[in-house]
């Protein structure tokens, strides 16, 4: 029952982490989900080398979009822009638990990871060139 | 109410009642999106297709025949459904969305010129707004809004900008969001006497109560037959004789022509001028199959059966403590629809916990994000009723949200 609100989902919801605004960052992106309303921006300052030094995200919407964002925001901490690039999404639900979601609620979940990678694309200055959903 | 023998009696109609989601009873709670098939209408749309199947108005064989009398006679259905003067006022269409673009192309097209207003609501689903704002964009005509008070209502105030220069008002008779049942027949008696046309979204109103055009007046009427116990991919658009006969056609093509030449046709009578190419007769006979079931039961037992369930609804939800209910309190004039929020929790984690217990609600701006602006809120979560729903489904809710407050920690 209830099954992808378990307490690491609830806690990030509760306490956010890394949520934010960021003065002049390097690399950053706005997306929202026009079906329910979920908006997550990602804004991330990086070192001479291309490493996430600060990351920052704000937003507003579903326990799963928000606590998503949250947690991913602590997966990219210390990578560089090209092992950001890389990273799967497989990698982001594994670290979610591998919830179990239907069609609509997957769009909720890797919302930020959409988010993360056109960032990365705009400071790349290259167009997204990933299916997300 | 309907009382509980009757309410079972229905059930037993709608198999799919009978199922079971993430092991708990099916609660079906989301009427105003659509609403779940009668297994008359799902009979009568096999019978057409195991029995006289064949396209309408183009063959002498027997099948064709057939099949065209049982589309007519739907249309005649309708007629009576909604009190309308013939069968040539009755234009077929996929639904309440395509009804209004109809207007908008056509009518809008031909009759709408710069300066002119439209008026339409704050309240309206995005299908009786967006029509509007590319038609007036277009054309360089006014677009204007009648406002929503704090209680969910239409702002009488801004009745007034109706005015000498309004050709049109577009206005949803019942709000998807809020279920506020809006005034139709003096809306459309001030914007008369002014001179403009009143386009009534019938969406949320036709399903659920005796809607009667020549009572309200409206020179439109538009409504989609999958919200009220039909198939999808039939809807209806109702306009006065006088207003089709002026229209230019929407879409053209086979069906709707009466001579061909090279350069030049003719549109055939009406309503066919409007109904381009090979109808959904599947449909039409589906929802007139939906109208006897609803007739057999009676529209005003159904609307006093759903204004009792929102009334217990109202008065058991209000204990939950951190439950915010948007639009109007008085029964008498909200549908059967409650929209809603819970604490800080978003609609859709809501409607998540609610599908975990069996109970299928909507989450989101549902299509009138100039409600979620009014109210100043990103989504609502939203019970909409039908004539199937109980006292038990509002028990089932009720106790389901209880769940997602302990989920969510709040007291
Ligand atoms: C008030 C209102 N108008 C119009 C529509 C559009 O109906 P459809 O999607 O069937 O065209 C809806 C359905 O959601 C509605 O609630």
């Amino acid at each position: 029952m209830n099954e992808y609100y378990y307490e690491l989902i609830l806690d990030h919801w509760r306490y956010p982490r890394n949520k934010g605004k960021m003065k002049d960052p390097d690399a950053y992106a706005f997306d929202s989900n026009p079906l329910c309303g979920d908006e997550v921006e990602y804004a991330l300052k990086l070192d001479d080398n291309k490493r996430v030094i600060d990351i920052k995200f704000d937003g507003h919407g579903c326990a799963l979009s928000q606590a998503s964002a949250s947690i991913l925001s602590e997966l990219v901490k210390g990578k560089t822009i090209e092992e950001i690039k890389n990273m799967t999404k497989e990698e982001l639900l594994r670290e979610l638990g591998n919830p179990n979601l239907g069609p609509t609620r997957i769009k909720c979940a890797l919302l930020s990871y959409k988010t993360l990678k056109l960032a990365v694309y705009s400071y790349l200055g290259k167009k997204l060139q990933e299916e997300i959903y | 109410m309907l009382d509980k023998q009757r309410i079972q009696i229905i059930k037993k109609d709608f198999p799919i009642l009978n199922r079971e989601v993430n092991e708990k009873k099916l609660v079906y709670l989301d009427n105003a999106a659509t609403t779940q098939k009668p297994i008359q209408v799902i009979e009568a749309i096999r019978k057409y297709y195991e029995y006289y199947n064949a396209n309408v108005h183009r063959g002498v064989y027997t099948l064709a025949e057939e099949a065209t009398a049982a589309y007519e006679e739907s249309r005649k259905e309708i007629v009576d459904f909604i009190n309308a003067n013939s069968y040539e006022e009755i234009i077929f269409v996929r639904n309440a969305t395509e009804a209004i673009n109809l207007v908008a192309y056509a009518w809008g097209r031909k009759f709408i010129k710069e300066g002119d207003k439209i008026v339409v609501s704050q309240m309206e689903h995005h299908s009786n707004l967006i029509p509007w704002q590319i038609l007036s964009r277009e054309k360089k005509a006014k677009l204007e809004f009648i406002g929503i008070t704090e209680e969910g209502k239409l702002n009488e105030e801004d009745f007034n900008k109706i005015d000498k220069k309004t050709k049109l008002v577009a206005i949803t008779h019942v709000s998807n969001v809020l279920g506020t049942i809006n005034r139709v027949e003096e809306i459309t008696k001030i914007a008369h006497e002014l001179g403009a046309l009143v386009l009534v979204d019938g969406a949320q109103s036709v399903p659920h109560m005796p809607v009667d055009v020549k009572k309200i007046d409206c020179d439109f009427l538009a409504f989609s037959g999958h919200k009220m116990l039909g198939p999808m991919g039939i809807g209806v658009l109702f306009a006065k004789r006088e207003i089709l006969e002026e229209m230019p056609p929407f879409l053209t093509g086979g069906e709707m022509i009466k001579n061909v030449d090279f350069y030049e046709s003719t549109w055939n009578d009406l309503p066919w001028k409007y109904e381009a190419g090979t109808p959904n007769v599947e449909g039409a006979i589906g929802l007139a199959e939906a109208i006897r079931y609803l007739k057999n039961i009676g529209m005003e037992n159904i609307r006093a059966h759903e204004k009792a369930l929102v009334k217990l609804a109202l008065s058991k939800l209000s204990d939950i403590k951190g439950l915010v209910i948007y639009g109007p309190k008085d029964p008498e004039i909200r549908g059967g629809v409650i929209s809603f929020n819970l604490g800080n929790i978003h609609a859709h984690d809501v409607a998540s916990i609610l599908d975990q217990e069996g109970v299928q609600i909507r989450a989101g701006h549902h299509c009138a994000k100039l409600v979620m602006k009014k109210f100043n809120v990103p989504a609502m979560a939203r019970a909409s009723f039908y004539l199937y729903n109980d006292e038990e489904d509002i028990d089932a809710l009720y106790s389901a949200l209880n769940v997602t407050k302990k989920v969510f920690g709040l007291d």
